[in-house]
């Protein structure tokens, strides 16, 4: 395998609604940034993916005009997964293996504010069998939050650890949407929104923007003083009905963390795509991440989470601290269905 | 390039307007099962899924790879879904081939569908962004005026597009999976048709579908186990340009000129005209072989109309084009693209049956999307490169 790197990392603030600015004029500043980052000139980017969804923008198509933003001229190799931009990452990296190429674009886009979020993606459903019963997201997260803690013995002040500890971390984060300090036993005082989770238990609902850029070997040591090489990176679905698997662990993620090598020396940080408080719980345990482990220093998707954006910029923001210095060893995830169906692992080392 | 791919399975679905005897699970096991069997493979044998289709919104289904996960197989196993408008099912091959050639997966399965019935496509493909005049009414309307001014800028004879139509559709009748079959097709028939976006008659228009291709892709030592000769990936681009800008050539796209330049430097073709045996093509209007003749680099520019006026795209002439009837008889639209790679496998293969190009060894697949601006292609041979 040749040796990848994420060597710039982008993102617009995570807001609730994004009044201002259509999706190609997020993305525009998102990208700029991140190319520019890079040190790589623009024409020299070898290949171009994005990760972005239809439904969110409530029309089809919606990211053709976003090629707007990338100044596709003259003409530019480009796909786009109509997924999280953690994939369009994977496909930009197995494009760099093949040797034709030595860097990449990626970037990502969600405006979930157009429409009603969790009515959406209900839609995500078996359109005949489960989706026609309307169940949304959140209760959806809430059947797997009381598998878990039914399962585990945990409990639900353990889930308001979680998002007591994200908020605090995010005030350090400017792309941050929901921070500040939090007492878990006052988060326990608050009604449930659907039990066993409070809405401190789910993440905001935002729009946002973020963009990567990756490049290999020797290009990535020229143009990044310590670029976060991407060591093993494996994706896994799961079967898509709930009753079909053990809500209560992530199979495909200790699969896709275990193929990512993740096994062969200790991490310093992970960021993990866990929109829900129990949903970090349940990958700490699918990536035997310890105590020492700190998770989501950046607030994780608790603190900000755009839609088809959030796991790529797990990616970032884990490179971000390898590229900074502040750790050696960093575990990059996202995950994308209802209830963790689909899950990527990374193993990022700082040089 | 990397390792060499190889195509060892091809399998398409009857394409019709309503497979009402089918869910869009069921469609595509249809399609995977005939690639399984042509690959002499099942599904343990698959180390990875890639699956494609155009806007989700055609079957109200939002990211339909999570719920069709069990259906392809893909359990346990890295599942990627791409979209890239009307080239998607040419992306998606490529993404797939990528796979291998990475040196990634040894076997991966690649899926496009479309199951149109469930929507109007037409509508859905009238896209109207906020602030902008919806002006146009599905893909036609978009199209129409670029055909007018390929016509203006070339004055190709006005009965062009009907004898497109008139080869395709007679393509048609020799394979069985086509959607639209007109056993007395003639001339006259297409030219009487009515005009629905003027200068596009009805019969010089593609479809909507319901259908899905399948193809198994493999690496090297795989493919050379596998029971039915292999097609071999001899070069695959992608190319994107933005829809609008002032002084844009959407007749003749530069996108598509400089995919097509990219390919052939990789495949090591000199005059494709000559070295390719055969082409599939997405032509979802008449008028689209002419002006992507001259896009692909087989006819100078101007002179596209003359190669189907001469008969030279005919399965009987010197580049037959779209020998399977192509997307004016079968438009599954987000499997269009990948029937055009699976089609140039098959007639490499020598596999294609009633529509088989006789001794074709090179052979392109090409699809296009958005406003002509998204350009998916790949070359395959039956010698190993």
């Amino acid at each position: 395998m040749r040796d990848v790197a994420i060597v710039s990392f982008a993102q617009a603030k995570n807001v609730r609604r994004e009044l201002d600015a259509n999706e190609v004029e997020m993305v525009m500043p998102v990208v700029s940034e991140a190319v520019e980052q890079s040190g790589i000139p623009r024409r020299e980017i070898g290949f171009t993916c994005s990760g972005s969804c239809d439904y969110l923008a409530g029309q089809p198509f919606s990211f053709v005009s976003a090629l707007d933003a990338v100044g596709a001229w003259p003409p530019i190799s480009e796909s786009h997964v109509e997924m999280d931009g953690a994939w369009a990452l994977y496909e930009a990296w197995v494009k760099i293996q093949i040797g034709d190429i030595d860097s990449a674009l990626i970037y990502a886009f969600g405006k979930a504010s157009m429409g009603d979020l969790p009515d959406v993606l209900t839609l995500q459903l078996d359109p005949y069998y489960v989706a026609p019963l309307g169940p949304d997201s959140v209760s959806m997260a809430a059947l797997q939050a009381r598998a878990y803690l039914e399962a585990t013995g945990r409990s639900e002040r353990d889930l308001a650890a979680v998002a007591a500890r994200s908020r605090k971390d995010a005030k350090t984060n400017p792309a941050a949407q929901v921070t500040g300090d939090f007492d878990p036993e006052r988060l326990l005082g608050e009604p449930y929104l659907v039990s066993p989770l409070r809405k401190h238990d789910c993440p905001p609902i935002s729009d946002g923007a973020a963009a990567i850029v990756l490049a290999s070997g020797d290009l990535a040591r020229k143009v990044c003083k310590r670029p976060a090489w991407i060591r093993g990176i494996d994706h896994r679905i799961e079967a898509h009905g709930l009753g079909n698997r053990d809500l209560a662990k992530s199979l495909s993620t200790a699969e896709a963390g275990r193929r990512a090598g993740l096994g062969t020396g200790a991490v310093d940080i992970a960021e993990l795509h866990a929109p829900f408080t129990h949903q970090e719980l349940i990958l700490r345990d699918a990536l035997g991440l310890g105590n020492e482990v700190r998770v989501n220093p950046s607030g994780g998707p608790l603190a900000g989470n755009p839609m088809m954006v959030a796991g790529l910029a797990r990616f970032g923001e884990a490179a971000r601290v390898l590229m900074d210095g502040q750790a050696s060893r960093a575990v990059a995830h996202a995950t994308s269905g209802p209830c963790l169906q689909q899950n990527m692992v990374a193993v990022l080392e700082g040089e | 390039m990397g390792e060499h791919c190889a195509i060892v399975g091809v399998g398409q679905t009857k394409h019709d307007t309503l497979r009402v005897d089918v869910s869009m699970p069921g469609l595509i096991r249809e399609a995977v099962t005939k690639a399984f069997d042509d690959a002499g493979v099942s599904w343990g044998d698959i180390d990875a899924v890639v699956l494609g289709k155009a806007p989700d919104m055609f079957e109200g289904t939002m990211m339909p790879e999570l719920f069709l996960a069990d259906a392809l197989g893909a359990v346990g196993k890295p599942m990627l879904r791409v979209h890239t408008a009307g080239s998607v099912g040419g992306s998606t091959a490529i993404v797939a081939a990528s796979l291998i050639q990475a040196g990634i997966h040894k076997r991966v399965l690649t899926v496009a569908y479309e199951k149109q019935s469930e929507s109007n496509a037409m509508w859905a493909l009238t896209v109207r962004i906020p602030f902008q005049q919806a002006i146009v009414a599905g893909a036609g309307g978009y199209f129409a005026p670029l055909i007018r001014a390929y016509m203006a800028r070339t004055n190709a004879p006005d009965d062009t597009g009907i004898r497109v139509a008139l080869k395709d559709r007679l393509n048609a009748l020799k394979n069985p999976t086509s959607h639209l079959t007109f056993p007395d097709v003639s001339y006259e028939m297409v030219r009487d048709s009515p005009m629905l976006w003027d200068p596009i008659r009805y019969l010089e228009t593609c479809p909507s579908s319901d259908g899905a291709c399948a193809m198994v892709l493999a690496a090297e030592d795989a493919a050379k186990t596998s029971p039915n000769p292999p097609a071999w990936v001899h070069a695959t681009a992608m190319r994107s340009e933005p829809t609008m800008f002032p002084g844009r050539d959407q007749v003749n796209p530069q996108a598509g000129r400089d995919c097509a330049a990219a390919l052939y430097k990789t495949a090591g073709i000199k005059n494709p005209r000559k070295e390719l045996d055969c082409a599939e093509i997405y032509v979802p209007f008449s008028w689209f072989e002419p002006m992507w003749m001259e896009n692909l680099g087989f006819a100078p520019a101007g002179e596209g109309w003359k190669m189907t006026q001469e008969g030279a795209t005919a399965l009987d002439g010197d580049l037959p084009v779209n020998a399977s009837g192509g997307v004016l008889s079968s438009n599954p639209i987000g499997a269009s693209g990948m029937i055009r790679f699976a089609e140039s496998a098959l007639q490499v293969r020598g596999l294609a049956g009633e529509h088989q190009v006789p001794g074709a060894k090179k052979a392109l697949g090409h699809a296009y999307g958005g406003g002509s601006q998204f350009f998916a292609m790949w070359v395959v041979g039956s010698e190993q490169p």
